[in-house]
């Protein structure tokens, strides 16, 4: 490639750039502005930088306890899915019989099923097994986040070879202990792609937990900003500060394990 | 052998109850509602054979849901995929900046889409507005006040989130082309359109087919950035099946109708995501 041609497309790159980001800049400086300010000026920098929007904002959101709540949702129904998901997916790879290749193929099958067409009867049968509250909403989620766990690791469990199941058989190990002492260990590279591509999915989450937990004390923040959302719509001050602090936790995560995420991300969708 | 099955239940089983029960048990129940007068209050359940199916038919707000979704989808496919792989292109081409591009671009498709939404309604319709004003650009005021720029508004945040997400997984297909075949190409004396149509092309149709295949289930299934961009408004012009079917069942009561619609809409998202990975795999290329 010639110097010009590099040079031009470095120019796209950057204005690109900038056009991905503008809705970031948009947020952020409109959400230090006052209400009077930011009618008037909905483009440019804020006058000053005061705080007062995003203290407001987390009282009113009690953004505290909703982060924890997000916080435990996600960290409880993860560790739920890693511990059930590889188990499973282990013994339905190795034991290769019917009923075996059956789950396998219902697990993978319910991929295509929209969230729709299951969630009226779920919500029913969940009142009646008195599970619309966290713990509830945790369970869900292990059923939901399943399908596409087990497939993960089904992949990567057939590239293990069985000779290391049987040499801890013979060393006098059962089932449980050959899985989690010599198994599971192995799983970690797909172990942390499950994690992240589940951590996404259930921290955004908004519909199934409207359904389960919408109530004050237990809501998570997808939930408490639609709430403050709704109350506060002529007061976008208030409105994109509460939205930056949504984000917040958000990024700050993505500075940390970005190249796992963007890895995790190209392996859960390419397999 | 007992001491095998009882070790096959103990590992899959705690799993599959879960699945069972959060899955497969209200799907089939669902079915079986979907035939059924239940409203989610009364408690006795008649069986009224087809008349929700019917029902759905006459229904036009489903009708035009389901033909706002439809070119939604079309448009939003379109979009991303022509935005992701341009994306793709753009950050494999070696600068400086590449890196720090790839971080961007991807970073919107990690935020969730109720917030997204919230935060493209306050850019169409304040962001836009002081813009248009300010530039004495009449097409950029009144945005999402119309099915037209409620339909464009949906496409522009979509394309927003999902570009970097596609442009990853384009990155990796292209990465994966054996530089030989580049190489000798050059040597061959091919400009660089012509390398893009004749080895990039053909070389990252997997890549496509699962591209295709998450922009379709994803814009066809759209909830969270319908209702909070649009709230499916204005009159209900941007509703999307979804929600239409979220509406059924919560504003209307009518929880019979909203899962004979559920059970339309598995059965539209199956037959046409699963033809078109046949369709797309059909015509991929064999290394």
């Amino acid at each position: 490639m010639n110097k010009g041609n590099k040079t031009i497309l470095r120019i796209i790159g950057i204005l690109t750039g900038l056009l991905f980001l503008s809705p970031f800049y948009i947020v952020i400086v409109n959400a230090f502005k006052t209400k009077k300010e930011l009618f008037m000026n909905t483009l440019g920098l804020p006058n000053s930088i005061n705080f007062n929007n995003f203290v407001e904002a987390w009282k009113r959101l009690d953004f505290l306890s909703v982060f924890f709540n997000s916080l435990l949702i996600t960290a409880g129904s993860i560790v739920f899915i890693i511990i059930f998901s590889s188990m499973a997916a282990w013994m339905l790879q190795r034991n290769k019989s019917k009923l075996s290749n059956f789950i396998f193929f219902l697990y993978i099958a319910a991929m295509l099923i929209p969230f729709q067409a299951v969630m009226l009867p779920l919500v029913r049968v969940m009142g009646k097994l008195n599970l619309l509250n966290i713990p509830g909403l945790m369970f869900m989620y292990v059923g939901f986040g399943s399908s596409l766990s087990i497939f993960l690791y089904h992949g990567f469990v057939k590239g293990i070879p069985t000779a290391l199941d049987e040499a801890a058989t013979i060393d006098g190990c059962n089932s449980w202990q050959t899985f989690w002492h010599i198994i599971f260990p192995i799983l970690k590279p797909i172990t942390i792609t499950v994690a992240i591509l589940n951590t996404v999915w259930i921290w955004n989450d908004f519909l199934l937990p409207s359904l389960v937990i919408n109530r004050p004390g237990t809501r998570t923040i997808p939930l408490a900003t639609f709430f403050f959302f709704g109350e506060y719509t002529k007061q976008w001050h208030l409105a994109l500060a509460g939205l930056g602090l949504a984000i917040i936790p958000v990024i700050i995560f993505y500075f940390f394990a970005q190249k796992h995420i963007i890895e995790s991300v190209t392996a859960g969708s390419v397999k | 052998m007992k001491r095998n099955k009882l070790a096959f239940w103990g590992f899959v089983g705690p799993s599959l109850f879960a699945f069972s029960l959060v899955v497969i048990v209200p799907l089939l129940v669902g079915i079986y509602y979907s035939f059924t007068d239940w409203n989610g209050i009364r408690s006795n359940i008649n069986f009224v054979g087809l008349k929700n199916y019917l029902e759905i038919f006459k229904d036009e707000g489903f009708i035009e849901s389901f033909i706002f979704t439809t070119k939604f989808t079309i448009a939003s496919v379109i979009t991303i995929n022509v935005i992701g792989f341009s994306l793709a292109l753009l950050v494999t081409r070696k600068l400086k900046i590449s890196n720090a591009l790839r971080t961007i671009f991807f970073m919107p498709n990690l935020i969730g889409g109720l917030i997204l939404g919230f935060i493209w309604q306050f850019i169409f319709t304040k962001g836009f507005a002081s813009l248009g004003e300010l530039t004495g650009q009449r097409w950029l005021l009144g945005w999402l006040s119309n099915q037209e720029t409620g339909f464009w508004g949906l496409v522009i945040l979509m394309a927003w989130q999902m570009s970097g997400y596609l442009m990853v997984i384009y990155v990796a297909a292209i990465q994966n082309i054996p530089k030989e075949l580049v190489e000798a190409s050059q040597i061959d004396g091919a400009n660089a359109w012509e390398r893009t149509k004749h080895i990039v092309f053909p070389l990252v149709r997997p890549a496509f087919t699962v591209s295709l295949f998450l922009t379709l289930s994803n814009s066809f299934k759209l909830y969270d950035q319908n209702l909070s961009l649009t709230g499916g408004g204005p009159a209900n012009s941007t509703q999307m099946i979804a929600m239409n079917i979220y509406n059924t069942a919560f504003k209307f009561n009518e929880m019979g109708v909203a899962q004979a619609k559920a059970v339309v809409f598995f059965l539209i998202i199956g037959v046409v995501t699963l033809s078109q990975v046949y369709i797309t795999k059909k015509s991929e290329v064999e290394m």
